[in-house]
C-alpha cells in the first residue's frame, strides 16, 4: 500500500518538477553536459528512489522523467522480454541479467557517456564478472542481502534470552511456533528462498541437484504452517506498524522499516539480522533495454546516479549500501558505519551471489515454490 | 432500407465479437501451442506474414499440444481449477443470499426511492476498485477497523485478513452491483396485478411470493450468477490481496507461469481451458433463456 501512496508522491513531485520554470534548469545544469531533452521512463524497484533525486535531474538536465516501479524480479523480466516497454532504464538483479544478455533485451552501454565508471568499488565489480562479463551491460545501483528483520521487544517476550543470528529462528518449527501469533511474513521470491534455505542445511545455494530442492521444500514446508504470508513487500509497512513480529525481507526494506517506526514514533523497534550461516548479496544494475526510446538520456540518468554525491544521497534514503567507493565517505555514518548496510569484510566472507537457472531448473524450483506457498 | 438497417444493427454485436473475443481468443490458442525460448518475445515459433504460404507451413509445423499434455500431467492445475470452481461458487451463492433480499426490496419501493436506490448501489464503483479493496485490508486486518469494534463489546480478536474467509468478503463486497442489478430488472418488470389476482384466488403473500414472483425472477438470478461466476472464478486482484498463500485459484496458477516460470505457453493453455469450460454453460444458458423468451 506504501508503495502505492509513495508512486503517488513521486508523481506529485514530478508535476511539480515541470512545472518549475525553464530558465531555473539552465542555471544549475554543468556547463559540460548539454541540455539532452526529451523524456526518460524509468522502471526501478518499489520505495528505491529519493524523489527529490528525480527533481534535480529534471533540474539539470531539462528531462523529464516518468517513474514506474514494481516488487519482483519476475514481473520486471516478463515485462522486458515482452519488447516495447518504453521503458529506457530497468533496474534487474545480477543473477537475472545473464538471461536477459541471451534474450537479447538489454543493450550494450556506452562508457564514453558514463563519466565516473572508474569510482565503482573493485571488489563489487569482481563479484559482477560472472553475470555481464566485461562490464558492458550494466551499472551498479545498489547492493543489499537477505535476513532477517524483527520486532525487537515483540520477540524478546517469546523467545527470552534467544539471540537471532541464525536461520534456525525463521525455519525451526519450534521457534516459529512461539511466534506464529504475532506475524510471521516470508518473501515470495522463489529463487531468493531457495537460496537461503538450501544455505541454512548446509548444502550448496546454486545448486543443480533436484534432490537438495526437495530437501528445501521439507524445510519450508515444515516452516509454513506459521507464515502468516508470503509476499515480497508488504512487510515493511508491517514490521514498521507493529502488524508482525519477523520477516525473511532484504536489508534496505527492513532498515526502511526501522526508520518508518522511528518517524512514527509508535514506540515499534526493528533490528535486521545477516544470520551467522551465511546469505545471499545481490546487486540491482541499471540497464537500458535494446528498444528503449530515449538511450541518450538512460545514460545522463546513469552518469547522474554514478555521481558520488548523488548516489550518497540515495543511499541515505534507499539505507542500501552503493557501489561508489567516492561515496562511501559521503553516506549517512548511521548508514555507512551499519554493517547489515556495508557489510564488514569479516561478514562479506559468508555472503554469496546467486546464479542463474536455466529454464528447466527455473520450473522445477517454482514448481516447488507453489507446493510450498499452496500446500498443492 | 429499413431492412437493411436492421441486418447491419444485427451485424454490430458479432463484429465486437470477433474483435474483443474471437481475435484474442485465437492469439491465446496460438500462443498455447507454442513453446519458451529465451528471446523477445519469449516463445516460438513466430508468424511471419511476409514470409507468405510456406512461411506459415512451418509456422504450423512448429506447433504442439505438449504445455496441454503437462497441464495434465501435474495435479496442481486441476486442484486450482476446483478450487477455483468452489470459491467462486460460494460467492456466487453468497451474492444471491445478500442480492436478493436487497434487489426485492428495492423493487418494491415507490418509484422515487427506487432510483435513490440503485444510484446506492451503484455508487461505490465511483472509487477505485482497487481503492476500496486495500479499505477492507484496513478493515480486516488483525490490529483494525473489526478487531477494534469486536474489542469495546468484548469480544476476542479475530484474524480473517489472508484467510479464505477474507477472499469471499471480497468477492461479494466486489461483485454485488452485478448480481442486484440484473435481479432488480427483473422483479421491478413483474406485473403487479399477478400478485394480486394470486391472493384474490388466496394465497397468503408468502406463498405468492414462492408461487409467482419467485420462479418470474429465475433469469434474474441466473443472469446474475453468471455474470459473477465468470469473472470470479478467474479473478486474481482479490485474492492475492486478501488471500493467505494456500487460496489456490487459477489467477496464480496463470500468474506463477506467466511471471515466475516466464512461461507463456502454459499460462496461455490455463487460461484457454478455463475460458473453454466456462464458454458450455454460457451457451448452455443463452439456449435456456432463448427457450423461455419464446
Amino acid at each position: 500500500m506504501r508503495g502505492l501512496f509513495k508512486a503517488l508522491g513521486i508523481a506529485a513531485a514530478l508535476a511539480l518538477a515541470a512545472c518549475s520554470p525553464k530558465k531555473t534548469e539552465t542555471a544549475a545544469a554543468p556547463a559540460a553536459a548539454p541540455k539532452a531533452g526529451g523524456e526518460l521512463h524509468i522502471y526501478n524497484w518499489s520505495d528505491y528512489i529519493d524523489p527529490a533525486l528525480l527533481t534535480q535531474f529534471t533540474k539539470e538536465t531539462g528531462i523529464k522523467v516518468t517513474y514506474d516501479t514494481f516488487d519482483s524480479n519476475e514481473v520486471l523480466e516478463t515485462k522486458v522480454l515482452q519488447g516495447n516497454t518504453g521503458y529506457d532504464l530497468v533496474v534487474p538483479s545480477n543473477h537475472n541479467v545473464p538471461r536477459y544478455i541471451a534474450a537479447g533485451a538489454i543493450q550494450p552501454l556506452d562508457k564514453s557517456q558514463l563519466p565516473g565508471l572508474d569510482k565503482l568499488a573493485p571488489d563489487v565489480m569482481a563479484h559482477m564478472a560472472p553475470f555481464d562479463p566485461g562490464a558492458k551491460y550494466a551499472v551498479p545501483y545498489m547492493q543489499g542481502t537477505i535476513g532477517i528483520g524483527y520486532n525487537i521487544d515483540a520477540v524478546a517476550k517469546r523467545l527470552p534470552g534467544v539471540k537471532i543470528d541464525s536461520w534456525a529462528v525463521v525455519f525451526d518449527p519450534k521457534t516459529l511456533a512461539k511466534l506464529k501469533d504475532c506475524g510471521v511474513y516470508f518473501l515470495d521470491a522463489s529463487e531468493d528462498m531457495y537460496a537461503v534455505a538450501l544455505n541454512d542445511l548446509g548444502k550448496d545455494p546454486n545448486s543443480h541437484v533436484a534432490a537438495d530442492y526437495d530437501a528445501a521444500t521439507a524445510l519450508l514446508m515444515k516452516a509454513r504452517p506459521y507464515v502468516r504470508k508470503f509476499h515480497s513487500s508488504e512487510y515493511i509497512d508491517a514490521l514498521a506498524n507493529g502488524d508482525i513480529c519477523v520477516a525473511i525481507g532484504y536489508s534496505g526494506d527492513v532498515l526502511q522499516a526501522k526508520a518508518r517506526a522511528v518517524e512514527a514514533k509508535n514506540k515499534v523497534r526493528i533490528a535486521y539480522s545477516i544470520p551467522k550461516e551465511g546469505s545471499q548479496v545481490w546487486f540491482d544494475l541499471f540497464t537500458i533495454p535494446k528498444d528503449a526510446p530515449n538511450p541518450v538520456a538512460a545514460h545522463r540518468f546513469i552518469a547522474f546516479m554514478l555521481r558520488p554525491e548523488i548516489i550518497a544521497k540515495a543511499s541515505n534514503f534507499t539505507q542500501y549500501a552503493n557501489a561508489n567507493s567516492a561515496a562511501t565517505a559521503l553516506v549517512d555514518p548511521a548508514i555507512r558505519d551499519d554493517p547489515n548496510a556495508y557489510p564488514t569484510p569479516e561478514l562479506n566472507k559468508r555472503l554469496f551471489v546467486t546464479t542463474t537457472k536455466d529454464q528447466a531448473l527455473l520450473r522445477e524450483v517454482n514448481r516447488q515454490w507453489t507446493k510450498v506457498l499452496t500446500g498443492h | 432500407m429499413k431492412r437493411s438497417r436492421s441486418g447491419l444493427a444485427a451485424i454490430l454485436p458479432f463484429l465486437w465479437l470477433a474483435v474483443f473475443f474471437a481475435f484474442p481468443f485465437l492469439l491465446v490458442g496460438k500462443l498455447s501451442l507454442s513453446h519458451t525460448v529465451l528471446a523477445i518475445p519469449p516463445y516460438a515459433p513466430q508468424l511471419h506474414l511476409s514470409q507468405g504460404l510456406p512461411g506459415f507451413r512451418t509456422f504450423l509445423a512448429g506447433l504442439s499440444g505438449e504445455t496441454y499434455a503437462r497441464l495434465t500431467q501435474d495435479r496442481l492445475y486441476l486442484d486450482a481449477y476446483l478450487s477455483s470452481l468452489r470459491i467462486a461458487g460460494l460467492a456466487a451463492g453468497l451474492l444471491l443470499l445478500i442480492g436478493y433480499p436487497i434487489a426485492y426490496g428495492i423493487a418494491r419501493c415507490p418509484p422515487k426511492a427506487r432510483q435513490a436506490l440503485v444510484m446506492a448501489v451503484i455508487l461505490p464503483f465511483w472509487t477505485s476498485f482497487l481503492i476500496r479493496i486495500y479499505a477492507w485490508i484496513a478493515i480486516l486486518k488483525p490490529a483494525g477497523v473489526l478487531n477494534a469494534a469486536l474489542g469495546l463489546v468484548g469480544l476476542g480478536p479475530v484474524e480473517i485478513l489472508n484467510t479464505e474467509t477474507a477472499v469471499l468478503i471480497g468477492l461479494v463486497y466486489a461483485y454485488l452491483p452485478f448480481m442486484v442489478l440484473p435481479l432488480y430488472a427483473v422483479l421491478d418488470r413483474e406485473d403487479e396485478s399477478l400478485i394480486e389476482a394470486a391472493q384474490d384466488l388466496g394465497a397468503t403473500p408468502l406463498s405468492a411470493f414462492w408461487r409467482v414472483t419467485f420462479p418470474l425472477s429465475l433469469p434474474g438470478a441466473a443472469a446474475g450468477a453468471l455474470l459473477c461466476f465468470i469473472p470470479m472464478a478467474g479473478e486474481f486482484v482479490i485474492p492475492d490481496l486478501l488471500g493467505g498463500s494456500e487460496t489456490l485459484m487459477l489467477g496464480r496458477v496463470i500468474w506463477t507461469e506467466f511471471f515466475a516460470n516466464r512461461d507463456w505457453p502454459a499460462a496461455s493453455a490455463v487460461a484457454i481451458v478455463l475460458l473453454a469450460t466456462l464458454v458450455v454453460p454460457i451457451v448452455l444458458f443463452e439456449r435456456e433463456q432463448a427457450k423461455v423468451l419464446s
